[in-house]
């Protein structure tokens, strides 16, 4: 009993750092530019068929079909903002709601259009093997997508506090006017920014392509997922997105065990109403919006 | 005076419509007319009440339940359930906004907090035996025969409770706009520190406003789920709906009398119409791609809408005053 309920939590865990990768890549973009990417989970969906392709292309490691995935997705996002979103950052909530939401049935249907309905499974290697540590028993497939997510949180972590760059990311993120006065290219760091959220969802997309087979409806269920996690941890911060992924993939790991499978995917809306409701902002959320 | 009879020839053309045309169009229009009468709901809590709602699918798909479960299970009439759905939504409204007011949720996280609600809802019901689960609910087939006790009847008859619903939505909208309680909450909505400073006591406001778009959604909720027939929680509480019911008054106008009406004319009958397109061509995705790129270019290029758009042609090109359709309205300022 107990080393079921540690391989539960187990693999929560490394799932949720997953999730917190895809909610890392819709809180940079909300805490720079103040705009809510109703389509992320089509940039996610995105990222796993990079990650199908390029495994049933050249057979290549799902290492490496993130690499792809992350340069991929980061032009696309830095073109998708400099065309379109830029003139949107300005606007109200409900019509930014209103363009992301007829962006995100273009991306859905233009996968529709170019890869059919039909789920389409990643063939990884890995899915077919396990280490086991003790009590806990991993597969394979699943430990390297969290290590690599939890490496690459840890790596664009450093670089946003570190570098040049980071720093007037941070400093236009905290004052867009003042970043403007002290001459901060901003349309720049706002399509930069952009490129870095797609790029976290492409990559997250990739490295579960084992795990979840590609298919476009699936975008709907990441896009709230990603909402639900950046909430709870709250909106525009770094480590309430990492938090908030480990929270709700351990959430949902325990709720598909104690309830009906129908039911697992009501809990992390339940946690995110207790959240909203006691902690308004999430447990790292920005003072003002 | 002038606007009375702009909206009341608009009615009569609706009215003539619903007796000449054919069983395709009216049934598409009496969909086009709920909708308006949504985005009128939708409209009341955010263009007069300031509160952004993207979970209105909660609130027309407890309508819709109530109805539906009266009906269908003990033989209650829908003016009954239409009642009931009125209570529990608006009581759902008052509840949601209680806890996100007490505890200073507002701004983008009041509307996270309205999808959140549901989507919990959508999957809890999708779960829950007693009202049908997934499997949803059905109403007997219709027959035919007018009932209006039981709001039974043709698809001219919905149309035509269709259109007087939407009537009394740009009706009833207007009147509360001109209200004390419509000039309370714009104050409220332009700058709440003001009004408190002058007494309005805004909790109590914030929360009769939500209650009260609640409400109305869930009469809208409760007779489109007599149209169609059959509800089913995926599609009458999932964010799809909660999407249809924002783009009317978003497309066509946001705070304006006429736009939620010209916004569902011109996007629900183009869904339809690139839905049917993409089927015949055998193309799934397409009507989302056609729909999608709508969206963003109405958006881009008419940014306040349709219906400001036609009025702006219509003093553009000096239409005579008799048009009285086409003026400009300024109540809304």
């Amino acid at each position: 009993m107990l080393s079921l309920w540690l391989n539960v939590l187990a693999s929560g865990i490394l799932l949720g750092l997953v999730y917190g990768l895809v909610a890392l890549g819709l809180t940079i973009i909300f805490g720079v530019m103040r705009v809510v990417n109703f389509a992320h989970g089509e940039m996610v969906v995105f990222g796993v068929y990079i990650g199908y392709w390029a495994v049933r292309l050249w057979d290549v490691p799902i290492i490496v079909a993130a690499a792809i995935a992350a340069v991929v997705m980061f032009i696309f996002g830095y073109f998708l903002e400099t065309l379109i979103v830029k003139r949107f950052v300005n606007r109200p909530h409900h019509y930014q709601f209103i363009v992301f939401i007829g962006l995100s049935l273009l991306f859905s249907g233009a996968l529709l259009v170019a890869f059919g309905p039909d789920p389409r499974p990643t063939a990884s290697q890995l899915s077919f093997h396990t280490v086991s540590l003790g009590f806990v028993t991993l597969d394979l497939a699943r430990l390297q997508a969290a290590a690599t997510a939890g490496l690459l949180i840890t790596l664009l972590g450093a670089y946003l506090k570190f570098s040049s760059f980071g720093r007037s990311l941070r400093a236009a993120a905290d004052n867009r006017l003042g970043g403007l006065v002290v001459g901060l290219n901003i349309p720049r760091i706002y399509a930069v920014t952009f490129g870095i959220g797609a790029a976290c969802a492409g990559v997250a997309g990739a490295l579960i392509s084992p795990l979840f087979d590609a298919q476009p409806y699936l975008a709907v269920d990441f896009t709230l997922l990603a909402f639900v996690t950046v909430i709870v941890g709250g909106l525009g911060s770094f480590s309430g997105a990492l938090l908030g992924g480990l929270m709700i993939g351990v959430a949902e790991a325990i709720a598909a065990l104690m309830f009906a499978p129908s039911m697992k995917t009501a809990l992390p809306y339940a946690l995110l109403i207790l959240v909203l409701i006691f902690r308004p902002r999430g447990f790292f959320g920005a003072k003002e919006i | 005076m002038k606007r009375w009879l702009a909206g009341g020839s608009v009615l009569v053309v609706l009215a003539l419509v619903g007796a000449l045309a054919s069983p395709y169009l009216i049934s598409l229009l009496t969909i086009v007319l709920l909708f308006t009468f949504l985005g009128q709901s939708w409209n009341l809590m955010l263009g007069i009440g300031g509160q952004l709602s993207i979970g209105h699918a909660l609130f027309v798909g407890l309508g819709a339940y109530s109805v539906a479960l009266l009906d269908v299970k003990y033989g209650v009439s829908p003016w009954i359930g239409l009642l009931l759905g009125m209570v529990i939504a608006g009581s759902a409204g008052a509840v949601l906004a209680w806890l996100s007011f007490r505890f200073e949720v507002r701004g983008i996280y009041f509307a996270l907090l309205t999808i959140a609600a549901a989507e919990f809802a959508r999957i809890m019901f999708g779960g829950w035996e007693f009202v049908g689960a997934m499997q949803g609910l059905f109403f007997p087939a219709p027959t035919g025969a007018i009932d209006i006790s039981m709001l039974r009847g043709d698809a001219r008859f919905y149309y035509f409770i269709a259109l007087a619903l939407a009537a009394l939505g740009i009706v009833g909208t207007e009147m509360i706009s001109r209200s004390y309680f419509g000039y309370v909450w714009r104050a409220m909505r332009d700058d709440e520190q003001a009004a408190r400073a002058l007494g309005v006591r805004a909790f109590r406001h914030k929360i009769l406003v939500i209650a009260i778009s609640a409400a109305t959604a869930a009469v809208g909720g409760g007779i489109l789920a007599l149209v169609q027939g059959s509800i089913f929680p995926d599609s009458i509480m999932g964010m799809g709906l909660s999407v249809d019911v924002l783009i009317g008054p978003v497309v066509g106008g946001l705070g304006t009398t006429f736009g939620p009406l010209v916004g569902s004319l011109a996007a629900i009958p183009l869904n339809h119409l690139m839905s049917a397109l993409g089927d015949c061509l055998r193309i799934p995705g397409l009507n989302s791609i056609a729909y999608g790129v709508v969206l963003v270019l109405v958006v881009w290029f008419l940014p306040d809408g349709i219906w400001p758009a036609i009025v702006r042609l219509g003093k553009a090109v000096q239409l005579p005053s008799r048009l009285w359709l086409l003026q400009p309205r300024k109540a809304e300022e």
